[in-house]
């Protein structure tokens, strides 16, 4: 156990825990107690990986980005989630969790989504499996993001717009949080993120940590050593991040770098997502970790052109890295989001999801030696964001 | 001995403790439902504390929270209205939040308010008995507070035992695996759960709360309790009724004979 890791309660450094009704209570627990075992059974590793392999279609290509190379002085390498099946690195998630809640004796799943990426892995795996699946979505979030919605629709989930709060991904959050209330002993709730009471935000970047493993070997392979210089992701809740980060995460000659979603920029709270530097401690959904909120304690709808940015917390293990230093985590505006999304376009031919194009976005804010390598996550392809693409760039 | 246990140790049965949201449906109702309340002969009190994101409740509760945020309520506003509530009434008072909203306040602070204005317990419903236990139970016990926790029906006999031991003043009995809101009946299984409860003599009395909304539900859940709490269906009266006093009578005339 290093310094960086999750204590026997659920907690990294100060952040964590499990804050949940007493009804939840049996199923947190029932998780926690078995969920290491499942996962690390051999039988379980098998079939995981087989349709990793098989069915998401990993290993992910590790890609040399020699335009944007030049341009930044540094090797820069593109770990490509995007090339995921469903698009985006969120299906590795969501099939670990299916197969887990199937070894639970488990036949229905609930699960929320905000952009729908989540919704659309989940709703996937559903299909996949045939398991019942009900997604809450914010009603918002159901008209800015419709196309994901009939996806989901045609993989036979049921979407449920949630009309309470702000109706977008943090109320669809607390709904889902209901059923699974309300339906104890049959339901699985598979959340999208390292967020959630313990043992989630663990579990979670253990099925996303595939992403670093496959960082391992491949840069072994193209660069003859194992680890970069640099890490880049974004952060909403923390699942790409935490999966590009895990395998390195006691390697100290690795350098964290998270981008948050700055929105409009860090003078208004209002209108920005920026959790780890706007926010304060606090209990959401069931973990204690950095949270958006008033003085008084009511937590903030943030902003972000991004959807899947826009969450008022964000997972513990990144509020604990930011907090001790292990992780740099810089604030990124739509716009510099937005253009470094074009740069990419432009230079390399990969249009990529504006969550994305927040860590690319980094680039022009960090020094670089020559030489030196550096990998950026591209959690999502820029499909689903053509509408947002084309208004603002006129396209 | 705080108010609760009086209540309790006086022997009453069917004891009626009645939840609202405080300053819903109007900012400067807060002082007005109590005194109505008490005034109406209800045995104990639930303030809820409005939270944005209360995730064990239901739509009825979640929105009379979030109209009294619109309204301007805070957790300083609060204990500003309570501030002469003893001078009003000795019925026994239940500050019911998050623990978020009390964390912001800070919780030493947020305890000691409570105590000086005349709170006699808390209910924290995500705050699990462990985490209490470790960081927070000292500062409610400091104060002289009780601390009111959670059975469901996925609670095990074992730890109902534990929190049996931990807990004074009463235990507060979930109905069923649901979120706070009406129900019209509870089924077999629910009264068999209740009649379970009743066989495992805690040692401390309970209450059931979740569902009750009717003479038919607060008979089945009172003859296996020493009473009910009644949040959702109170909420929804204040919400149609054309006064307080009306929403009172007409809650008192819906559940007692």
């Amino acid at each position: 156990m290093s310094k960086y890791s999750i204590d026997q309660n659920g907690y990294y450094g100060e952040f964590g825990g499990a804050f949940v009704p007493e009804i939840l209570r049996k199923n947190v627990t029932e998780l926690k107690s078995n969920y290491l075992q499942i996962i690390e059974n051999q039988q379980f590793q098998k079939d995981f990986q087989k349709l990793l392999h098989d069915y998401v279609g990993r290993p992910t290509p590790l890609y040399f980005a020699k335009r944007l190379s030049e341009k930044y002085g540094a090797n820069i390498y593109l770990k490509r989630e995007d090339l995921c099946h469903t698009g985006a690195h969120k299906l590795n998630n969501a099939l670990g969790q299916i197969l887990l809640a199937q070894k639970l004796g488990k036949t229905r799943i609930v699960a929320e989504t905000g952009a729908g990426q989540h919704g659309v892995a989940t709703a996937t795996v559903c299909a996949l499996m045939n398991m019942e699946c009900v997604v809450y979505m914010g009603e918002t979030d159901v008209k800015r993001q419709f196309l994901n919605v009939q996806r989901m629709k045609m993989l036979g989930a049921q979407v449920v717009p949630v009309m309470s709060g702000n109706r977008t991904l943090k109320d669809g959050t607390n709904e889902a949080i209901r059923d699974w209330c309300c339906n104890p002993k049959n339901t699985h709730y598979i959340i999208g993120s390292v967020v959630g009471p313990d043992p989630y935000p663990d579990m979670v970047a253990r099925f996303q940590s595939v992403i670093s493993e496959e960082i391992k070997s491949q840069l072994e392979s193209q660069t003859g050593r194992n680890y970069p210089d640099k890490l880049l992701a974004c952060i909403g809740g923390g699942s790409n991040a935490a999966g590009t980060f895990y395998h390195y995460i006691d390697d100290e000659r690795v350098k964290f770098f998270a981008a948050e979603a700055a929105g409009l920029g860090l003078d208004d709270p209002q209108k920005s997502a920026a959790t780890i530097h706007l926010g304060k401690k606090g209990v959401l959904h069931g973990s204690l970790s950095m949270v958006m909120m008033t003085e008084d304690g009511q937590i903030v709808e943030p902003y972000s052109i991004s959807a899947g940015l826009d969450y008022p917390g964000v997972g513990p293990m990144h509020a604990f890295f930011a907090k001790v230093g292990r992780t740099k985590v810089l604030a990124v505006t739509d716009s510099e989001a937005m253009q470094a999304a074009l740069e990419l376009t432009k230079l390399e031919g990969i249009i990529p999801a504006i969550e994305s194009a927040h860590a690319l976005a980094m680039l022009p804010k960090l020094q670089f030696i020559k030489g030196e390598n550096v990998v950026i996550t591209i959690s999502g392809r820029g499909d689903k964001d053509m509408n947002t693409y084309a208004s603002y760039f006129n396209l | 001995m705080n108010r609760i246990d009086k209540l309790f140790q006086s022997g009453k049965k069917d004891i009626l403790s009645v939840y609202f949201t405080a300053s819903y449906p109007n900012l400067d109702d807060t002082v007005k439902i109590i005194k109505s309340l008490s005034d109406h002969g209800v045995d104990m009190i639930e303030i809820g504390v409005p939270f944005s994101d209360p995730m064990a409740d239901g739509p009825v509760i979640q929105a009379s929270g979030q109209k009294a945020i619109n309204n301007g309520i805070t957790q300083k506003l609060i204990f500003k209205q309570l501030e002469n509530i003893r001078q009003i009434t000795d019925i026994p008072l239940i500050m019911m939040s998050y623990i978020n909203t009390a964390m912001q306040f800070g919780f030493e602070q947020y305890c000691s308010k409570c105590a000086e204005v005349g709170v006699d317990g808390l209910i924290i419903p995500d705050l699990p008995s462990e985490i209490y236990l470790s960081e927070y139970k000292q500062f409610v016990d400091n104060n002289g507070l009780d601390f009111i926790q959670l059975i469901t029906p996925e609670t095990s006999d074992e730890r109902i035992r534990a929190i049996d031991d931990m807990s004074k003043g009463f235990i507060y009995m979930v109905s069923s695996a649901s979120t706070t809101g009406a129900q019209q009946s509870f089924n077999e299984a629910q009264q068999q759960y209740f009649s379970h409860i009743d066989s495992m003599k805690l040692k401390n009395p309970t209450l059931v709360g979740f569902g009750v909304s009717n003479k038919e539900t607060f008979r089945a859940a009172a003859d296996h309790s020493r009473g009910c709490i009644i949040g959702s269906a109170f909420i929804k009266l204040l919400g149609s009724c054309k006064s307080i006093d009306e929403a009172v009578e007409t809650l008192l005339s819906n559940i007692k004979n």
